[in-house]
């Protein structure tokens, strides 16, 4: 037996704005059957840009109704800009908690909104997986995802963080993975708080540059069906070389710069000079 | 509002009997049945008669096959753990993918303590796959242990089929028959079984009792020592009020069954219709035939077994659900995942299982109220 707050029972018992909205501006939908949970979020803009009608549909548990009903009653009235700033402990906090178990369904929650918000954006359909690696298999949990989870959940353990985002909840194939993840996320979170960065060993830079490009670059590469691989590190110089349908790419030199090295800039540090291998 | 109660296959109604029985010995005669006074002494033949009860109700050949412990986890774990720990040589130990964690729980123990363990599968409608069972018991001595009857389904399993495969090699045979006696008839003396495990609760007496069959011969390893109390295979003053209990409940299952069963499988196959023919998207999970009389355990596609069970529950009506959101686990039910119960039915499976204390307008009120809740679940669905 759950121990549901009276906003949670009332809210799946009497949830607002269950439906469809009529030709919408943004659409989203995350979860699938297979997951055991699934949200739809759909809004449609006022002349003033702000939120006028939203309406969900979801396949869930009782604390999956309420979290996406509250959803709408959140953002409705706010911009796009105001209701992207919402994350997942915003709609825990307005059900008045939700058991630890059930954290995940505010992650949906808070997805399937930046889902709805990319579809208006871009009038594409959103895929999580283009943003991100795949680290849980069993429901499909992205490093993006985690890492997100991570920062605005304060997890410290797996556990915590397969009650946020379900990762680490099928198989445990993953865990190894997960719990240098929390470790690493944790810990940058309290460096950037503390402003004491410290300074990397070489080996500590490879590592960090070919996860960013694992991560951020080679997922966009391959979109064009092209890749790349790194060759060297040489202090701040990184060597790299296109493949695919980047090599002899007549715009791969600004592919190097505009993506790789500002990617790794970003990411590694802003001394970094991203150098092309023929 | 009145509670219809269709729970029973997770714990049932103590019945006034049982109760009435029970409450002499927290009054009266609290005396020890080990002491060498009259007070304490005169106790002792209560036990016996719970134990020959007990004995009468599955059909053993003699009452001393009878141990009395605190649970049906407790008979499972002494049977499982006790009795390959008993055995000459290591056994394989064998069992199913659909055991309750009371069985599949001993067992993961001895294979982390370096015993060989096979898990047999069961096919979509949730029957055991025998063939595997077969070529399985010839690789040396087994301990196998298979259920009786399926909890989440009522699945009934052959076992005196498995008992006899078992046997040709030289392997001891344990059922957990937590959810079968009293359900079906039985003379366990005449089928080849070693071990039967039952639980007083799923009876109607109260929980915190339940007893382990062993046949004479079966060497049981005891898990708690420091006492001779049941002929050393388990240590600790008995519980003398619940075990009073549990024999006058053996000896109402025993009386009644028949008829009780007729009974409750009227109610059972009329509610199961009604669903299914009612609801949209509803399908049974397991077979028609060989199944408890008194169990049904249905799938709702598209929709969530939790969301489902709090809406049955805000009118009364108490049942279960395999869903892994209602769990706290994320996967739902391993017995629907053994079967292979699709991806949008695992999730929206409720299962109703009665006793002889429901009655038709038992059946009348969910039949009005699960094709409201259904459909009302239907309309949030982003899939329908």
């Amino acid at each position: 037996m759950w121990d549901y707050t009276d906003k949670v029972n009332e809210y799946f018992r009497n949830p607002h704005n269950a439906g469809k909205v009529e030709n919408p501006d943004g659409e989203g939908q995350v979860g699938s059957l297979a997951c055991g949970d699934a949200l739809k979020l759909m809004f449609k803009l006022d002349d003033e840009g702000r939120i006028s009608e939203a309406k969900f549909q979801t396949f869930g548990c009782a604390s999956a109704i309420a979290s996406s009903s509250a959803l709408t009653d959140m953002i409705i009235g706010k911009t796009i800009e105001e209701a992207e700033q919402l994350t997942n402990k915003d709609i825990v906090d307005y059900l008045g908690g939700l058991p630890k178990q059930k954290v995940h369904c505010s992650v949906m929650g808070r997805e399937a909104l930046e889902a709805a918000i990319y579809n208006y954006r871009t009038g594409k359909k959103w895929d999580k997986q283009v943003e991100g690696e795949v680290i849980c298999h069993c429901f499909g949990v992205t490093d993006k995802e985690i890492e997100q989870v991570v920062r605005e959940n304060d997890v410290t353990t797996v556990e915590e963080l397969t009650n946020a985002c379900k990762a680490g909840g099928g198989c445990g194939n993953c865990i190894p993975d997960l719990e240098s993840m929390i470790q690493r996320f944790s810990a940058e979170g309290v460096a950037e708080e503390t402003g004491a960065a410290r300074p990397m060993t070489n080996l500590q830079k490879i590592h960090l540059i070919e996860e960013v490009i694992d991560r951020e670059i080679r997922p966009a590469l391959r979109q064009d069906g092209g890749d790349l691989e790194l060759v060297d590190v040489d202090g701040d110089t990184v060597k790299v070389r296109f493949r695919g349908a980047c090599s002899g790419c007549v715009v791969s030199a600004i592919t190097l710069k505009d993506v790789v090295e500002a990617r790794l800039k970003d990411n590694v540090s802003p001394d970094v000079v991203v150098e092309e291998v023929k | 509002m009145k509670m219809v109660y269709l729970d029973n296959n997770a714990t049932t109604q103590i019945a006034d009997e049982v109760r009435e029985a029970i409450i002499p010995f927290l009054t009266d005669l609290w005396g020890n049945p080990s002491s060498m006074h009259t007070f304490g002494g005169q106790i002792k033949k209560y036990v016996e008669t719970a134990r020959e009860q007990v004995a009468a109700l599955i059909g053993a050949a003699d009452p001393r096959e009878i141990t009395f412990t605190s649970c049906g986890s407790e008979s499972n774990n002494l049977a499982i753990r006790g009795g390959a720990e008993a055995m000459d040589k290591p056994p394989h130990v064998i069992t199913s993918k659909v055991e309750h964690a009371a069985v599949s729980g001993p067992c993961h123990y001895l294979e982390d303590r370096g015993f060989r363990l096979t898990k047999l599968d069961v096919d979509g409608k949730g029957r055991l796959d025998v063939e595997t069972l077969r070529r399985e018991v010839k690789a040396g001595k087994s301990l196998t242990s298979i259920m009786w009857a399926n909890n989440e389904t009522g699945m009934i399993f052959p076992v005196g089929l498995i008992g006899e495969m078992v046997h040709e090699f030289g392997g001891i045979f344990h059922t957990d028959g937590v959810q079968a006696v009293g359900k079906i008839p039985m003379k366990i003396s005449e089928l080849p079984i070693d071990m039967l495990s039952l639980s007083g609760h799923k009876l109607h007496a109260p929980k915190g009792v339940g007893a382990l069959y062993i046949r004479r011969g079966t060497k049981v390893k005891p898990l708690v020592l420091g006492g001779h109390q049941e002929r050393g295979r388990r240590a600790g003053t008995e519980n003398v009020p619940y075990i009073v209990g549990l024999g006058v409940a053996c000896d109402l299952a025993a009386k009644h069954m028949d008829e009780e069963n007729s009974r409750v499988k009227a109610m059972r196959d009329r509610l199961e219709t009604g669903i299914l023919e009612t609801c949209p998207g509803a399908r049974l999970n397991g077979d028609t035939e060989g199944r408890l009389s008194n169990t049904t355990n249905i799938s709702f596609d598209y929709i969530e077994g939790e969301a489902i069970l709090l809406m049955l529950d805000d009118r009364g009506i108490c049942a279960s659900t395999g869903s892994a959101c209602a769990s706290g686990s994320l996967e739902p039910s391993h017995v629907l995942r053994a079967m292979q119960v699709g991806g949008m039915s695992v999730h929206g499976s409720i299962r109703f299982s009665f006793s002889t204390y429901n009655t038709d307008a038992d059946v009348d009120a969910v039949l009005t109220e699960l094709p409201k809740i259904v459909q009302r679940l239907r309309e949030l669905s982003p899939f329908v």
